[in-house]
């Protein structure tokens, strides 16, 4: 059976091309770039070429990117780098749609006495800028929202956010690790101060990423040893994966226009026969500022698990936000934090594309998932309830729902 | 990805009696759309008082579906005395097991049965006999008790897994943990880290400093992982003021997280003789 790959937010295929570009230094090219000897000196050279391939996709200085293992530590760079470099500061403003890798930490600062404002979003998953700007203070040691949404593609306007913090003389980080190599980013145009990146989202491999750190930016290193990415981030640099992230860099600013067109109009496709050949589903974020490649729709009165188990069946990749395969009791915390209702919330499912897709994995979703849909609808009490016009028995939908609701 | 056994694919691929039965003789529903879970039962016997058609319709992940399939295949042909015996290990057996965070669809199954057992001899359950002890997932006292009693279940998470109890707010956590200290007679565990030896008495500056403490370590976190928030307004002796803000203020389970969450762990890294209040604002 053919896979058909679409959880692209949830990692890419490696590209051939990138993979070319790194085997030369698993075998004849091992050597060491810090070494005083022209063996392990002849690989700096490389890894100047990829600082500058990474620089490019996004419109900095090379002197500006930083190298590190994954965007997980990117951001964990970026935020604690930033609270080392203003100790007296005590306050940091994050958002409730935020990836684990920036939410977490932020979880982790409150146990430790920092105060962590966690701005809301509306229903469509969209910020409100006057509560952002109502949250800053003297105290305020960083802001870092993210780029793009992993779970629903929605765009947060980094730029505007950018502005806001920059005239209050706070630094701003933002958790690009979904917008980079999907949408053109220029870091000439706005005044972010710090941006983190992953490899394995834009068809590089995984553990890979980098931090881009404006210059004249306050950052202390996170990763504290020797004087590898000048001083801010110790350890021997892993050649093969700078090497391929820079291949993967050049690559995505070459098919950034491809993504915006072509992958874009399968999204929509899929999106809309999916809402057109299906009753009652609804797509999840704001559809008209979002990632290209992203549609997150939640089909009523079922639960995700049991669809991607079918989709599956079908060699059809996705993921969903429901409680089931969180791993948790709950649905997904942007789905919550976006008020999606408890009716939808259990039954979404991400599918994400990338360049790699065509027409025919779209029209076989297209073809398959009502089907599915409706197999699954069929066992559910709640469809056969809905079907008949019967109220929700208040058993069957929990004394308190609103609690689900809200929480 | 969850490491499901053939027996539960197959059973969630090719369920067994789905529907409703016509005209049953009994009906047993648990569950909600909230909750992420549910199932709905209905059977008919023949005149021999056995099962004779048993049908479900349940929403959920695969695991609770192929535990419904698997609960009509056991059930079917058996007299309601018999069916009664059936456990939840019997239905989680009958699938080659199921994963650990899995083991509540299999509670779940054994629920809807004995309900829809309770529905057919009309017997109902009467307030009073049982507490909700979770909220969130609506999970009574009596039901923590058997579920643990039956499957010998000695921690917290072991809770959760089985019955879903405490995988929400957390603000049942510590009644949990009576329950089960109860149940298998032993000591609740001491608070790793006593901040202040009992009986000493704190200047009010420090009982301040504790109680913000408090609040940013232990309290605010799960809340505010929640969406909700709260603000402490004022301290009046022993009598602690706060507002609920964010998803908190509009969740008809506030009180119940104000008094058994936030009050009991600032009895426990302050003062027991704390009590916490809400302003309405
Ligand atoms: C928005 C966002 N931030 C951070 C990460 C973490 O990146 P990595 O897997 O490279 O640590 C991910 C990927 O899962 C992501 O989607
Ligand atoms: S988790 Fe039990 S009451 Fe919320």
């Amino acid at each position: 059976m053919k896979t058909v790959y679409l959880d692209n937010n949830a990692t890419t295929r490696t590209a051939p091309e990138v993979v070319d570009a790194m085997l030369p230094f698993f075998s004849d090219l091992y050597g060491n770039a810090s070494s005083m000897h022209s063996f392990g000196g002849q690989v700096e050279r490389h890894l100047a070429r990829a600082r500058e391939q990474v620089a490019a996709l996004i419109g900095a200085h090379p002197a500006e990117i930083v190298f590190t293992s994954c965007g997980t530590e990117s951001n964990n760079a970026a935020i604690m780098g930033t609270l080392y470099s203003y100790p007296a500061k005590r306050h940091i403003v994050t958002c409730r749609t935020e990836h684990p890798a920036v939410m977490n930490v932020g979880h982790h600062l409150q146990s430790r006495g920092y105060r962590v404002t966690e701005l809301g979003v509306d229903r469509q998953g969209n910020l409100d800028l006057d509560e952002l700007r109502g949250a800053l203070c003297d105290d305020t040691a960083l802001v870092s929202i993210m780029s793009a949404n992993n779970e629903t593609g929605v765009l947060f306007p980094v730029d505007t956010i950018a502005a806001i913090t920059r005239e209050r003389g706070i630094p701003f980080h933002t958790d690009a690790v979904q917008a980079v190599g999907k949408i053109p980013l220029n870091m000439a145009d706005n005044a972010i101060d710090l941006l983190s990146l992953s490899g394995h989202k834009l068809h590089a491999p995984k553990g890979i990423g980098a931090l881009y750190i404006r210059k004249g930016t306050r950052f202390a290193p996170f990763m504290i040893g020797g004087h590898q990415e000048g001083g801010r981030r110790g350890g021997t640099e892993n050649v093969p994966s700078i090497v391929g992230l820079g291949k993967a860099a050049e690559l995505a600013g070459d098919r950034l226009e491809e993504e915006n067109t072509r992958v874009r109009q399968l999204r929509d496709r899929l999106e809309s026969q999916l809402l057109a050949r299906i009753p009652n589903a609804l797509v999840n974020g704001n559809p008209d500022c979002r990632l290209p490649n992203t549609s997150n729709l939640s089909f009523e009165y079922i639960e995700g698990e049991s669809i991607l188990m079918l989709l599956d069946e079908e060699g059809i990749c996705a993921s969903s936000g429901s409680a089931c395969t969180s791993g948790s009791l709950q649905p997904s915390h942007v789905l919550r934090a976006m008020g999606v209702p408890f009716t939808a919330a259990h039954g979404s499912v991400r599918f994400s594309l990338s360049i790699y897709n065509d027409a025919a994995d779209v029209d076989h979703v297209i073809e398959v998932m009502p089907a599915i849909i409706e197999r699954i609808r069929d066992m559910s009490p709640f469809w056969k309830d809905f079907q008949a016009g019967k109220p929700m028995s208040s058993f069957f939908t929990g004394g308190d729902a609103e609690h689900h609701l809200h929480g | 990805m969850w490491d499901y056994s053939d027996k539960v694919k197959d059973h969630f691929l090719n369920p067994r009696n789905v529907g409703e039965v016509e005209n049953p003789d009994a009906v047993g529903e648990v569950g909600s759309l909230a909750c992420g879970d549910a199932l709905r039962l209905t059977l008919k016997l023949d005149e021999n008082q056995r099962i004779k058609d048993i049908k479900f319709q349940t929403f959920g992940c695969a695991s609770a579906i192929a535990t419904s399939s698997a609960l009509t295949e056991i059930a079917k042909g058996m007299t309601l005395e018999e069916a009664e015996k059936i456990s939840n290990q019997d239905l989680a057996e009958f699938l080659d097991g199921l994963p650990e965070e899995k083991m509540h669809c299999s509670v779940m199954g054994k629920e809807a049965l004995d309900a829809a057992i309770a529905n057919y001899r009309g017997v109902k359950m009467v307030k009073g006999e049982f507490e909700i002890v979770c909220k969130c997932f609506g999970v009574t006292d009596l039901e923590i008790e058997r579920v643990a009693r039956d499957n010998s279940l000695t921690t917290l998470e072991q809770v959760t897994d089985f019955t879903k109890a405490g995988g929400g707010c957390q603000a049942c956590h510590p009644k949990i943990k009576e329950i089960l200290a109860g149940l298998w007679k032993i000591l609740p565990e001491e608070p790793a880290e006593k901040t202040v030896p009992a009986g000493k008495k704190l200047s009010n500056l420090q009982k301040i400093r504790l109680i913000e403490e408090t609040l940013e370590r232990e309290i605010l976190p799960p809340i505010r992982s929640d969406g909700g928030d709260l603000e402490l307004i004022d301290i009046d002796g022993n009598t602690i003021y706060v507002a609920l803000r964010g998803n908190c203020s509009f969740c008809p389970q506030s009180q119940f997280t104000l008094k058994n969450f936030v009050e009991a762990k600032l009895r426990e890294f302050v003062s027991s003789e704390l009590v916490v209040e809400e302003v309405k604002s």
